[in-house]
């Protein structure tokens, strides 16, 4: 089978991307050394090749930056939001004309396929500035009274999965609302963040607006934990948010989470059996299921079991696994080899608790971090696999009879940010929708984003929601 | 440079902005623009009630594509608008200046404000919705939503004095939520307006979105508010005896009407009112199913 699906590389060329062999935190406007002058190496994940090296950040740096934010705040804030706005629409404006040079470089520090970077993340980074630069000037609309008034500096932490568009989604909604911010991208992908800078810098933002601070947990930490910050906003795990929690508490500071997911993807019998397949394979396997709203657990009807599992396996044998840069890579290369770690160790205690673990036939690079497409199937909800968030290639499938059986299973987690609902009858898709715990449904589609949608999640999957109107209200006085 | 001292400038003809091209009036007719000091400064075209019908013509084709692009898509082309008149404000701010006897500096002013309703109305095209439209909790088992929808072709009697910062304030909502807009510009001050149409043939916004006539609102104004195929009229433009004959013949399909409103100064915040006027509500009901233990039929 495999030949004849045969195809040339089609790599994406790297010569779209300067990298730099080092790189500095981004403060007051500056690119400047860690105070210590502690630097760490980032790798691309799918040769591990070093790509540069970068100013690590301590306590003293974190200090230096929201100092440099609390005091660009004044200004910043006092701008009509007409002028806060113009500055948005430039950084989206440029952000597209520089989408492909980013997309290039998302790829090689992140391990995701090009085509994701080139027709997901970075349309929407764009579409995310564009969206709330509208808003900057139109916050008397919003809901929330009239002149509603900005928090202060932001401090924001954000992970490694999506690093550009998780980093749009906490800064342009902070921008557009007044505040300033001080990001810390996570340590295996701080390069976007960094030519994000640069955007700013092209864009002719006031200096100390937005300060770019990377490093380890422990900046990170800092940054939560520093008195001077108004608002933390954190997406990562829920252990990570739990922590945040507890710090926080008590401060008087404005906290969102976006944490982790085991979502549920329901398909019913009547479902369009190959648009369900599609959706199943998008839903698990888009970036590398390294994906907080993953469609991790398949829940399918008993009777289209066999027929289903039989179209799912025929699909993931046709998936491409490989250089992120070429252009048919469907699979691209795990984050780091911490994560692929944690993968292989939680497929191993499927295997060990009894689930049934395939993949298709599939070859893996010799070097980079790398993990086939997998399937449990067998699987019962006390399954370790059914239960803990993966963050990785791994799909676990479960079955049901009734529609009461489903919604019991899906709900059945201390997790609820997504779903999915699979099925041609209108009327079920929306009561099944009303009596899930879920912050996204999708129905007969997944994964989907856009930045007038409100994303977020129920229980432990954190809570505030980012995009949307809803998304200001974490940024605001209100 | 002794050359240049003596050099003669090239005049423009100004035409007409119909379906994306730059006719001049199918009745070969022009009429004298001045400025306030009665200084001559072009011909202007004087559009007939055929190239009035023709825009039609031209907007209703546009509409389809229009009103069915994202709002996201329109909200970029709003920007490009932007964009491309910040490329040519020393032109606007001229053009501004002798059409509305104003000095160099109220000019440029007026002309800021300008280029800044276009970005105010870019960023509106994917909010309006979330703003006036919402979901509603009836009392039964059904999804029920609102959502705002463009009403079509709206005619457009531009203000008389504030003939360009009034123009886009009037043009710029319309064409954001996606309706397409005939548009009869200032009689005498038509010049800018018939500049904007080569602004917006170069902004990606599709031909016959935005079609600008110059002439008489008194001669046009009634046959576009009487026309079966324009959905709604601004009255901007047209003093109270006109406003009032367009009403009464604007009835005739039920259009929607925008009433002339005295407006000190444009460039005040618009707020929301002349996106709404331009705007059905649509209202989706489907059915949830019942939920329950016993019997569920979902």
């Amino acid at each position: 089978m495999a030949s004849l699906f045969e195809y040339a590389p089609a790599p994406e060329s790297r010569s779209v991307v300067d990298i730099a062999p080092s790189y500095g935190l981004f403060i007051d406007g500056e690119f400047t050394d860690a105070a210590d002058g502690k630097v760490f190496k980032t790798v691309s994940p799918s040769s591990e090749e070093v790509l540069a090296e970068v100013a690590q950040a301590g306590a003293a740096d974190v200090d230096r930056a929201v100092k440099a934010a609390r005091k660009a705040f004044e200004k910043w804030s006092a701008l009509p939001g007409s002028e806060r706005a113009k500055y948005l629409f430039r950084i989206a404006r440029i952000i597209q004309e520089r989408s492909r040079e980013l997309a290039v470089l998302e790829t090689l520090d992140n391990g995701k396929p090009i085509k994701e970077t080139r027709d997901a993340d970075l349309p929407l980074v764009a579409a995310h500035f564009f969206y709330y630069a509208g808003w900057a000037d139109k916050l008397d609309h919003a809901g929330y009274g009239a002149n509603p008034r900005p928090l202060g500096v932001a401090g924001q932490v954000i992970p490694w999965n999506f690093p550009l568009l998780m980093l749009a989604w906490k800064i342009a909604p902070a921008l557009a609302t007044g505040n300033t911010v001080v990001l810390k991208p996570a340590e295996t992908t701080p390069l976007s963040a960094l030519f994000f800078a640069d955007i700013c810098r092209q864009a002719g933002l006031p200096k100390g607006v937005v300060n770019i601070v990377p490093g380890y947990g422990d900046a990170g930490a800092e940054l939560v934990a520093h008195p001077d910050v108004n608002k933390v906003a954190f997406t990562g795990s829920t252990a990570v948010g739990k922590a945040i929690a507890r710090q926080v508490a008590g401060s008087g500071k404005k906290v969102t989470l976006e944490l982790g997911g085991k979502g549920a993807n329901i398909v019913f019998d009547d479902a369009p059996i190959d648009q369900a397949v599609e959706g199943i394979v998008g839903g698990i396997f888009f970036n590398q299921g390294q994906v907080c709203c993953a469609g991790s657990r398949l829940l399918v009807q008993e009777s289209i079991h066999d027929e289903l599992l039989d179209s799912l396996k025929r699909r993931l044998s046709t998936l491409r696994l490989g250089d992120p840069l070429d252009k048919n890579t469907d699979i691209g290369a795990i984050n780091s080899a911490e994560q692929l770690a944690r993968i292989t160790a939680l497929a191993e205690t499927g295997e060990a608790e009894g689930a049934e673990r395939w993949s298709p036939a599939c070859e893996l690079p010799s070097a980079g971090y790398w993990f086939a497409p997998t399937l449990f199937t067998n699987v019962t909800q006390a399954h370790t696999v059914a239960r803990d968030e993966i963050f990785g290639p791994v799909l676990s499938v479960l079955t049901f009879r009734t529609p009461d059986e489903a919604v019991a299973k899906a709900n059945n987690s201390q997790y609820g940010l997504s779903a999915g609902i699979w099925t041609e009858k209108g009327s079920r898709i929306l009561a099944v929708a009303n009596k899930l715990r879920a912050g996204v449904v999708w129905a007969n589609t997944f994964n989907k984003f856009d930045p007038t949608s409100p994303f977020g999640g129920y229980k432990e999957s954190g809570f505030g929601r980012e995009g949307g109107r809803h998304g200001l209200e974490a940024y605001l006085d209100v | 440079m002794s050359e240049s001292s003596t050099r003669l400038n090239v005049f423009k003809t100004y035409k007409l902005y119909v379906g994306g091209k730059f006719p001049r009036s199918e009745s070969g007719r022009v009429y004298e623009v001045t400025d306030p000091k009665g200084k001559w400064l072009a011909n202007a075209p004087l559009s007939s009630r055929k190239d009035a019908r023709d825009a039609v013509v031209a907007a209703r084709k546009a509409f389809g594509g229009w009103s069915g692009a994202t709002a996201y898509n329109r909200g970029q082309v709003l920007y490009r608008v932007a964009e491309m008149l910040e490329g040519r404000r020393e032109q606007f701010v001229r053009e501004v200046a002798e059409a509305e006897g104003l000095s160099k500096s109220k000019a440029g002013a007026v002309v800021d404000a300008a280029i800044d309703r276009w970005v105010w109305y870019a960023g509106w095209t994917d909010k309006i919705g979330q703003v006036v439209g919402g979901a509603n909790p009836v009392a039964g088992p059904f999804f029920n939503l609102s959502t705002p929808e463009p009403t079509g072709v709206v005619a457009v009697v531009a203000p008389q004095e504030s003939s360009f910062l009034g123009l886009v304030s009037v043009i710029a909502p319309v064409i954001a939520t996606g309706n397409t807009a005939v548009v009869i510009a200032s009689e005498k001050a038509p010049l800018p307006a018939l500049s904007l149409g080569e602004v917006l043939a170069t902004s990606d916004l599709p031909g016959g979105v935005v079609n600008i006539l110059s002439g008489k609102a008194s001669e046009m104004g009634p046959h576009l508010a009487a026309h079966m195929d324009v959905n709604a009229i601004d009255l901007a433009g047209a003093d109270a005896a006109l406003a009032q004959e367009l009403e009464i013949a604007a009835a005739d399909n039920l259009k929607r009407v925008l009433r002339p409103q005295p407006v000190d100064d444009w460039a005040a915040d618009p707020g929301t009112r002349r996106m709404t006027a331009f705007l059905e509500t649509k209202t989706v009901w489907h059915p949830t199913g019942s939920l329950g233990a016993s019997g569920s039929s979902y």
